[in-house]
């Protein structure tokens, strides 16, 4: 880069500015430091003339650094006079004359005032995210209750492809993640009753605890995370190609055709994974108090039987289709409301799981009041 | 490094691409000379789009060989890939333009990424951009998913000349605008061209582009490059598709073919 793009020379208070090699988009940086000196001279001086002649290479960032210069110095009251210009470039460097006349719009930036308005924003979204739920709620109602009046108008085969999908498939993970946690709880069970000689009693901690509660808050986490998620990419992406709009224009709802059987498929494998999830449970913990507690299979079940009555169980699968609810309605929010960029889509997604858990969370608490009130 | 400037910069022979068990092309060369605006054209699902994405490397090539300015895509190390792609500038047929970013970034983004610019003339350079195609300050802030079908092909040319490439490849740059905007393009195309010696490889089914613009035709039909030549050898050719595509209703030469030759010959 030995080659000079543009030479000063004072003569006579005359500022001759000699240009050459390539003004091109590789040099543009170079060249940006060199017309600011340029100008920085020309202070003193009366007139500017700037020779084009020797450059041998010119693209839109050379031709805007000349309009630039050439602005700058005018703006100064030293109109320069752009000498020996080639002829093939002439309408390159028009073209430049032509270009940033308005000032680009400023982006605004107030920390203090952003991150209170973003505060006061993130209060109005729960309230709103809050309402589209209940709302949700209600529309998938009504077209539950017109899909039971009109039943011919239910999408079985799509429901039966979604619950393939959220249920069957869902099986093995369910299974080996619910087997080990009754492997843990267990193990950690036996470790500490041990000390009282209580071990007996570990039976009846990992049946209630797994009937009524872990089993079903364990599935219904996982299923937010694998399904809820799924659901809500698709809507989304649906959503910014516009396939939504499409369906509302031949006059199909959106929430009948693909919420709708999404929502019935959650609903019903929800129960039953958690039925399957509680059985593995119970399985892994039985596995461990044998091996690791040396408690024998038989006297593992007897006590199983002794310590759990159907209540325990029917609590646990009670909780299930609701939670299944809850997940489908925010997954079905959170999807609908994408816009166009794929951000929003990935911002909606994670959303949609967050919110999902801890609605979940926050149901299963109610319910614990509800079913200690009713004495259950 | 440099090579003759008579060659090719785009220099395409016998390529064969396909999917699965389909070939979409088989056998296809073509040529494009330097400073040249070359028009493809062909029904669609003739493999246009397939054909600008093999020549930029985006799809894999089954056979055939291809050249862009001087060397041969298939021996590329990572380096010389790297150098070759800044030197050509791609205009999607959807303009895929990143949607998490402004337009105004979006045409930044390949300069940040090979130039060394400070933060003004980056802006100053990016609006010139966007000005040059039409657009105003306005849309500088703006998200692609608020701004409409044709101005999203605006921002997109914006993006492909960010680093004034030597070669742009259009596809389908003037569907979905207006008749004025997409004669502005046109002219935008051909100023550029003539004021960077640019050299456009564009697919396209605007038959006033094809007359405005196109120094030559290339016309993609059975797999293979038919035809290779200007618009007069188009307009008198006897291949029943050619006929019909440029003769057919919807073109005005096939009311006004004495016209436009006229004004060819002049
Ligand atoms: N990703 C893909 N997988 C399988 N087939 C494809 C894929 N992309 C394109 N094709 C097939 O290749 C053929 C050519 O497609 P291409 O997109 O090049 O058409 P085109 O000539 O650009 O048409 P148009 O004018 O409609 O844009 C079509 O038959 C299409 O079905
Ligand atoms: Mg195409």
């Amino acid at each position: 880069m030995t080659d000079r793009l543009l030479d000063l020379s004072v003569t006579d208070g005359r500022l001759a500015l000699a240009a050459a090699g390539s003004w091109t988009a590789d040099r543009a940086g170079e060249l940006e430091t060199l017309i600011d000196k340029a100008v920085r001279r020309a202070r003193g001086v009366a007139a500017v003339e700037i020779r084009m002649g020797a450059v041998e290479r010119l693209d839109t960032f050379g031709a805007w650094l000349l309009e630039r210069l050439v602005r700058t110095l005018t703006a100064a009251g030293r109109e320069p006079a752009v000498l020996d210009l080639p002829e093939r470039w002439h309408d390159l460097v028009e073209e430049a004359r032509q270009v940033n006349r308005t000032p680009l719009p400023p982006t605004r930036r107030r920390p203090l005032g952003d991150a209170l308005a973003g505060l006061g924003r993130i209060v109005v979204e729960i309230t709103h995210d809050l309402l589209l739920i209940v709302q949700m709620f209600g529309a998938m109602a009504i077209v539950a209750a017109r899909a039971a009046l009109r039943p011919w108008t239910f999408r079985l085969t799509s429901m039966v492809h979604h619950l393939d999908r959220v249920g069957w498939r869902a099986v093995p993970i369910i299974v080996l993640i619910t087997f080990l946690l009754g492997c843990i709880i267990a193990q950690q069970g036996l470790f500490h009753f041990r000390r009282f000689g209580v071990e007996v009693y570990v039976v009846d901690m990992v049946g209630i605890l797994v009937l009524r509660e872990i089993g079903v808050l364990m599935v219904a986490i996982m299923v937010a995370g694998r399904s809820g998620s799924a659901y809500t990419a698709e809507l989304g992406s649906m959503k910014m190609r516009e396939e939504i709009d499409a369906l509302r224009t031949m006059g199909f709802d959106p929430l009948e055709v693909l919420v709708l059987p999404r929502l019935v498929a959650l609903v019903l494998a929800l129960p039953a994974l958690t039925f399957v999830g509680s059985m593995a449970a119970l399985y892994g913990a039985g596995l461990v108090a044998w091996l690791y507690g040396g408690m024998s299979p038989d006297i593992y079940l007897a006590r199983l039987r002794d310590a759990i009555s159907l209540d325990h169980f029917a609590v646990g699968l009670l909780k299930a289709p609701f939670m299944a609810l809850v997940i489908g309605i925010v997954a079905s929010v959170e999807g609908l409301q994408v816009k166009g960029s794929t951000e929003s889509l990935g911002r909606k997604t994670t959303a949609s799981v967050v919110k999902a858990i801890f609605l979940v969370i926050v149901l299963d608490g109610l319910f614990a009041i509800f079913f200690a009130s009713i004495g259950m | 490094m440099s090579p003759d400037p008579d060659d090719p910069v785009i220099s395409v022979r016998d390529l064969v691409t396909g999917f699965g068990d389909t070939r979409v092309l088989d056998g296809a060369s073509l040529d494009v000379a330097r400073g040249e605006i070359l028009g493809c054209v062909g029904a669609s699902g003739a493999g246009k789009s397939v054909l600008m994405r093999t020549i930029v490397g985006l799809l894999p090539r089954r056979g055939g060989s291809i050249r862009v300015l001087g060397q041969d895509m298939a021996r590329l190390g990572m380096g010389a890939r790297r150098a070759l792609e800044r030197r050509w500038g791609v205009l999607f047929q959807h303009g895929a333009l990143f949607s998490s970013l402004s337009a105004i970034q979006n045409v930044q983004f390949p300069m940040r990424e090979y130039l060394r610019l400070s933060r003004r003339l980056m802006d100053e350079v990016a609006v010139a951009k966007l000005e040059m195609v039409g657009l105003d300050a306005s849309v500088c802030h703006k998200r692609p998913a608020e701004l409409s079908g044709g101005m999203i092909k605006r921002v997109a040319l914006a993006r492909a000349l960010a680093l004034d490439p030597e070669i742009v490849f259009l596809d389908e740059p003037t569907s979905g605008l207006d008749p004025i905007g997409a004669a502005e393009f046109d002219l935008l195309i051909k100023t550029l061209q003539q004021t960077l010696g640019l050299t456009v490889f564009m697919v396209t089914h605007d038959l006033d582009s094809l007359h405005a613009v196109c120094d030559r035709v290339a016309v993609l039909a059975d797999r293979k490059v038919i035809t290779v030549g200007p618009m007069a050898t188009m307009l008198s050719s006897d291949h029943p598709w050619i006929r019909s595509y440029f003769r057919g209703t919807r073109s005005r030469v096939g009311a006004a073919t004495g016209a436009v030759r006229a004004v060819r010959a002049v």
